[in-house]
């Protein structure tokens, strides 16, 4: 009984460490920034192998370590135009609800804690051009912007893409 | 309260040995039931297993099973003690059963990290009417109104010098045993305070730590349990309650003549318990009645199981994965690029001693994970007792085969579509008792579960000689539903039979409890398919309807072939592989709608290129520089162009990540797989490939 406290405890002290964290990365001029609890590592690029009728954005799949996850292209997500991957293209493997996803981005830049009263939500766009952005962070004189991971892998667009594949 | 528990290894262990308990009694009342009578040692039996159920439910609190075992554990105790003459034993097996599935229904709770909340007064009510009733015709002269069958008592000699129960309170000392591979005897202990609390107001127990001292295990396993008490209920009933206790093995319970012990062991509490024990037992030694609890008959078998042991199907699977690991790194390493072109012959040798052993224990490990198909057809006889009996038909079950064995995983893929398939068989193929006698059959419908092995591949048959499929019928159903997608006549028999697996088909009239919704046989196939395999339907009318499921032994490792198509890799199951081979430019056909056929020793084929079909970019595109594939499955074969062979290799199963998997199913993928260089493989499902050539030809 005594270890399921202490664990508990242990588990609250981590999402203490974590909390208000985020990694930052860069897709060309913008940075955006990933809460850090959903990132188990950063990783160089690795070999892919394409797997046949996805999504673009869905470049394929990697060996992790012997643990095959997918890996999208947040560049072709976010319909920006394609750039060749050089030495500093990094892959950060997310973990969102037991799925596991790498997300390759241009560069990755640093872990950063950006309190709470530095967030604001984002701007209200009709064409609902923000939907992957949950928040807006203010870190001195730049912005990040936040990722809403959720929206990024379980999305409506997603099945519309399917259906018309199909 | 089980939440708090629900991580507990207490927990599985209960939910395990009541699972098989409840298996266990399943068979012994139908064994019982199809004799038309419950024998001594079969009384005994579910006499036991009862016992045993309520026990271990009462000790986890979950107080609903154990009622329902104590009142089904009563009514046997009398069918034990009085041995009646008159028993109705369809309805005693009835109760029985129902009082099984409610166990069974709340064990589900319990598996599920629910509490078990199952209302059981109705069938408590019937379980009492019934023994109620049971004393009645058989002994007419007793007073009827003497439900609780007294406790056991009469076998144990009572000392002389007892008090008699009015008077005020008894004082008593036991000392309780537990079996000797029961674990967690701590716990086990708090459970008997816990429940003797309610009747006492006074009481001690050695070791005294028992919750958090978990050396208090060793002590107990040593000397036993000792607890004191003051009560007011008399020796008997403290008897029976702690007779109750799950994993009883011995217990000592003595009543104390004044309150001097319990003063020294107050007193003694903090006296190493040993000692403490041991002047105990010389003050006590001239009162001590014994008494042991009657040692169960597979208390006998024990000794031969020992050499088994039970073993998380997750720490399995973990090895399976493991072993997956060391095949790929074997061939990491014996087919290391860094040795193309090297003399080595020493390696090789040793490579191939790597191998073979590293061969053998995939072998073992599969061994390990196979399970014999005995207790999934088992279970059917349950099905079938239950739907005869309601139905009125007269059916009886053959089982064939039932020591074949199958990979654990794919036991539980196969366990409801045999159900359904049973179900059906008895609902739709077996007429009536009338209509049978009218056919000329002779009267019990017969329902044959045949299990064979085929090459890599199992064989389950599921047979039975009633009306057959009414193949106008089905057509006619077909249409109105619109599930037909090509002319009726231009079907084959086996495709109009097939359509009795679409979702929605039921030639049923009217939803019965048992079938009409068409949901049954389309989860068949859905099961069957998810284990990679497939079912065939065969029909005689008026002779009867064969099912065939045909699943592959297992699905961690197959024997693979891998092949390269520009960039990408992908394998081929081996064994679906007939031919490989190279065709001349003039043996190509091509049809007006632009498909591809080749003719091979006379027979035309249709051609499917993997490049086209998976967008792939590769330079060889010419049929005389790539290589045809020539696949099977189900009496169909296809060629696929690819660009080259690489090689044969066994490879371990991964499925394709779950995010891929929820976007979307891919075409002719059936997972992946990682290859010697680290590089993932693709793998082909041939039968995928198939359906997608002839959809396109048809379109």
């Amino acid at each position: 009984m005594a270890d399921r406290i202490l664990d508990e405890v242990v588990l609250d002290q981590e999402e203490d460490t974590q909390k208000g964290k985020y990694l930052t990365f860069n897709l060309g001029n913008e940075f955006y920034g990933i809460e850090i609890k959903f990132v188990t590592e950063i990783i160089g690029l690795q070999p892919i192998t394409e797997v046949p009728e996805l999504p673009d954005y869905i470049r394929g799949i990697i060996n992790l370590r012997g643990k095959i996850i997918p890996v999208m292209d947040v560049r072709t997500r976010f319909k920006k135009p394609q750039l060749a991957y050089n030495d500093r293209t990094c892959v950060i493997v997310i973990d969102i609800a037991e799925n596991s996803i790498g997300l390759i981005v241009d560069s990755v830049s640093e872990v950063l804690a950006i309190p709470e009263t530095d967030i604001v939500p984002p701007p209200e766009v009709s064409s609902g051009g923000n939907r992957y952005i949950k928040a807006i962070g203010k870190v001195e004189n730049t912005v990040k912007l936040i990722l809403d991971c959720d929206a990024l892998i379980n999305e409506e667009e997603v099945k519309i893409i399917t259906a018309a594949v199909e | 309260m089980s939440g708090q528990f629900s991580d507990e290894p207490m927990i599985d262990v209960y939910i395990f040995e009541t699972t098989q308990n409840i298996e266990q009694l399943e068979q012994i009342i139908l064994a019982s039931e199809k004799e038309s009578n419950f024998g001594e040692a079969a009384i005994n039996e579910i006499f036991r297993l009862m016992h045993t159920i309520k026990g271990s439910s009462a000790m986890m609190l979950f107080n609903n099973i154990a009622t329902v075992a104590h009142a089904v554990e009563d009514l046997f105790f009398f069918l034990r003690e009085s041995k009646p003459a008159q028993v109705d034993c369809a309805m005693l097996s009835d109760l029985v059963l129902s009082g099984i599935d409610f166990t069974k229904v709340e064990l589900a709770k319990v598996k599920n990290g629910d509490t078990p909340d199952g209302e059981a007064t109705q069938l408590m009510q019937e379980i009492r009417d019934f023994l109620q009733l049971l004393k009645q015709t058989n002994f007419p002269a007793a007073p009827p109104p003497d439900r609780t069958p007294a406790p056991v008592n009469q076998q144990y000699y009572i000392s002389s010098d007892r008090r008699t129960p009015h008077l005020a309170q008894n004082l008593f000392k036991a000392v309780i045993f537990f079996e000797d591979d029961c674990e967690m005897e701590n716990i086990r202990a708090y459970s008997i305070v816990h429940n003797l609390k309610e009747f006492t107001s006074d009481l001690h127990y050695v070791p005294v730590d028992i919750i958090d001292n978990d050396a208090s295990v060793a002590v107990i396993r040593e000397n036993g349990f000792t607890i004191l008490l003051k009560t007011d209920s008399d020796y008997a009933e403290i008897h029976k309650l702690l007779n109750n206790t799950a994993f009883l093995k011995d217990f000592e319970l003595i009543e104390l003549a004044d309150e001097q012990e319990f003063v020294t062991f107050q007193t003694a509490n903090n006296l190493n318990p040993m000692e403490l024990e041991l002047k105990l037992h010389e003050q006590l030694a001239e009162k001590v009645v014994l008494n042991s609890v009657p040692k169960a008959p597979t208390e006998l078998k024990s000794g031969v199981a020992q050499s088994i042991i039970s073993v998380n199907v997750d720490k399995l699977d973990k090895l399976m994965d493991l072993v997956g690991e060391l095949v790929i790194a074997e061939a990491m390493v014996t087919q290391n690029p860094d040795l193309t072109g090297l003399e080595l012959d020493n390696f090789h040798k040793a490579a191939r001693q790597l191998r073979k052993i590293s061969g053998e224990l995939q072998d073992m490990v599969m061994s390990i994970r196979m399970v014999p198909l005995a207790t999934t057809f088992q279970k059917m006889h349950r099905i079938l007792r239950d739907m005869s009996k309601r139905l009125g038909k007269e059916v009886t079950l053959e089982i064939v085969g039932e020591q074949t064995e199958v990979d654990k995983n794919i036991i539980e893929h196969i366990s409801d579509p045999l159900m359904h398939l049973v179900r059906n068989s008895i609902d739709h193929g077996i007429e009536s008792n009338q209509q049978r006698l009218a056919a000329g059959k002779t009267a019990p419908a017969t329902i044959t579960l045949e299990a064979t092995n085929a090459g890599g591949d199992v064989l389950i048959l599921v047979k039975d000689n009633g009306k057959g499929l009414d193949q106008a019928k089905i057509l006619q159903r077909a249409e109105q539903h619109g599930l037909l997608n090509k002319p009726a006549a231009e079907m084959s028999d086996r495709e109009i039979y097939n359509l009795i697996f679409l979702p929605g088909f039921s030639t049923q009239e009217q939803v019965t409890e048992f079938s009409g919704r068409g949901v049954g046989m389309d989860v068949v196939v859905k099961n069957i398919e998810a284990v990679g395999g497939c079912v065939l339907v065969d029909s005689t009318p008026g002779e009867g309807t064969k099912v065939t499921l045909k699943i592959p032994l297992t699905l961690a490792i197959i024997d693979g072939m891998n092949i390269r198509v520009g960039n990408s890799r992908y394998t081929l199951p081996t064994t679906s592989i007939k031919e490989s081979f190279r065709p001349k430019p003039n043996d190509i056909i091509t049809d007006p709608n632009g498909n591809e056929v080749i003719m091979v020793r006379g027979q035309c084929f249709p051609v499917l290129r993997l490049h086209d079909l998976y967008q792939v970019a590769t330079a060889m595109t010419d049929f005389t520089e790539g290589i045809l594939i020539m696949v099977e499955q189900d009496t169909s074969s296809i060629c696929l162009y690819a660009d080259e062979l690489l090689g044969q290799q066994q490879v371990v199963v991964k499925t394709l990540p779950n995010y891929i998997k929820s976007l979307k199913k891919i075409t002719g993928l059936s997972g992946c797989t990682l290859l010697g260089d680290g590089s993932i493989s693709l793998i082909l499902d041939v039968g995928g490939l198939l359906e997608h050539v002839t959809h396109q030809v048809r379109s």
